[in-house]
């Protein structure tokens, strides 16, 4: 059974299609990354830099959402082309989003600088690198899964959203007793919590992303299940 | 897949097709075909060229006794009733099942007669009441605001997609229970194929509609069952969003998505 259209032109369409995606998915993901790196060393060039690429990750979210308009509308696609252009529209808003909390830690990088907050203020700084890295592993999974529609590698992600929420449950606490030892830490610290919200976001993102994956695979919607239900459906 | 399943028992059947075979000669065109086509609802056939779809619509009203080399194995009921081995008279058969073909086939008389020929053959209505008919049959099939001012002018005179709807007029002025429709629009333009789509869903409030059809999004656009054939098997059948969305088998797939046909 073959993989391929009869129409080749359909195929070069898709392909093409999904390559954009995983540039666009490559682009966010080094968003992230500069913006926790331009925080951990408070580079507010590199932060610059980020928000500077912004623009170009909202152009990618528009050209990709204005070619899947022009294949639906001349290919009509069904069954799993359909489910895959569906949930090609949803992993780009999704990415978008990514971009969206980087920038959104860049800008506090910003913030924080411009407010002379220096690096020998007691920042958290090696938690939220570790949470980020946990997020950005699971951007890189989610996206390597869709490039090869890879079901048990999504499934790996879902499973390991949590890892990150207990991450930002922790350094939760750390900052609330720094807090409260130091008053003069709450304004940096409230920044740095809507700094590790936002890279909880981007694993949130990642979880989107696998579960579209299973949409395009299974045909099975499993948005708002815990995971193990999840499992359950895939056996 | 059982919430299919459910999904179509809770249909009421009205064609009911068991282990149904046929045979052109030493070919055998269907291979043990089951398969329920509910009430009131629209079924398409979809499969590539000589998948058996057409063959399997014609052994609902017996069209294939024609030819004597032809040969159906099986049963197919119609409301319980095997209508393969009915002694009743094949045109009774045809009058409760009536089948509208690929290509228009006004027959050469008035658009009126065109219509009034079958009623003819199985009631005598005085001129009064076959006037109620035919405007009835017209205007059902979405034609009497077309041709109301002419009908006396030849049914050969009208366009393709007024001829096919005519031709559905006079399959339904008999009050048929079923309409087989074998490729009905694959002659007619889009204008034309739009209108027979939307009779088509008007009509299954009073018939139950089933249809062939090569054009793969005018079975996801217009019917409720959509059943996929080849080569003589039925490899799927079921809600046509279903099929078209989340198809259970791979060759449905690969059919309806364009990878083979």
């Amino acid at each position: 059974m073959s993989d391929r259209h009869l129409s080749t032109q359909f195929d070069t369409e898709l392909s093409g299609v999904s390559t954009r995606v995983l540039e666009m998915g490559g682009l966010v993901e080094s968003q992230v990354e500069r913006a926790v790196r331009s925080l951990a060393s408070l580079d507010t060039v590199l932060a610059a830099e980020v928000l500077a690429t912004e623009a170009g990750v909202n152009a990618a979210e528009i050209a990709i959402d204005r070619d899947l308009s022009t294949i639906i509308a001349r290919r009509q696609p069904t069954a799993r082309d359909l489910r895959l252009l569906i949930a090609i529209s949803k992993t780009i808003a999704n990415l978008e989003r990514v971009g969206d909390e980087a920038a959104k830690i860049a800008r506090t990088v910003q913030r924080l600088v411009d407010s002379g907050v220096s690096s020998r203020l007691r920042l958290p700084v090696n938690d939220l690198a570790y949470e980020a890295e946990l997020a950005v592993s699971q951007l890189r999974k989610a996206l390597d899964a869709f490039a090869r529609l890879d079901v048990p590698r999504a499934l790996e992600v879902l499973r390991k959203d949590d890892l990150i929420d207990q991450e930002f449950e922790g350094l939760l606490r750390k900052l609330v007793t720094f807090m409260m030892e130091d008053p003069r830490m709450i304004s940096s610290s409230i920044d740095i919590i809507f700094v590790a919200k936002a890279i909880e976001r981007v694993g949130d993102h990642a979880k989107n992303l696998a579960e579209q994956i299973i949409y395009v695979v299974k045909g099975m919607d499993v948005r708002h299940n815990p995971v193990g239900a999840v499992e359950d459906l895939m056996r | 897949m059982n919430a299919r399943a459910d999904i179509a028992t809770m249909e009421k059947t009205k064609l009911a097709v068991r282990n149904l075979s046929f045979h052109y000669g030493g070919f055998q065109a269907l291979k043990n075909i089951t398969l329920d086509i509910p009430q009131n609802k629209v079924t398409a056939f979809i499969g590539p060229s000589g998948c058996g779809k057409s063959t399997l619509l014609r052994t609902f009203n017996r069209m294939f006794e024609l030819y004597p080399e032809q040969r159906a194995e099986g049963e197919v009921l119609l409301d319980g009733v095997d209508l393969l081995t009915s002694k009743d008279d094949v045109s009774l058969i045809r009058a409760r099942i009536g089948m509208v073909f690929q290509k228009a086939t006004p027959f050469p008389m008035s658009i009126y007669d065109n219509v009034a020929f079958g009623i003819r053959l199985f009631e005598s209505l005085s001129r009064v009441e076959m006037d109620e008919r035919v405007e009835a049959a017209l205007r059902h099939a979405a034609l009497w605001d077309e041709v109301k001012d002419k009908l006396g002018q030849g049914g050969a005179s009208l366009s393709g997609g007024q001829q096919q709807r005519l031709c559905i007029a006079r399959g339904i002025a008999v009050r048929p229970e079923v309409l087989l429709l074998d490729e009905p629009c694959s002659a007619l333009d889009p204008i034309s194929t739009a209108k027979i789509e939307e009779l088509i869903h008007d009509l299954k409030r009073e018939y139950t509609v089933v249809i062939v059809t090569h054009n793969m999004q005018q079975a996801a656009r217009c019917s409720d069952y959509t059943a996929y054939m080849y080569l003589g098997d039925l490899v799927e059948f079921g809600p046509t969003s279903e099929v078209f969305m989340r198809p259970s088998k791979r060759d449905t797939e690969d059919y309806i998505t364009g990878r083979f046909g």
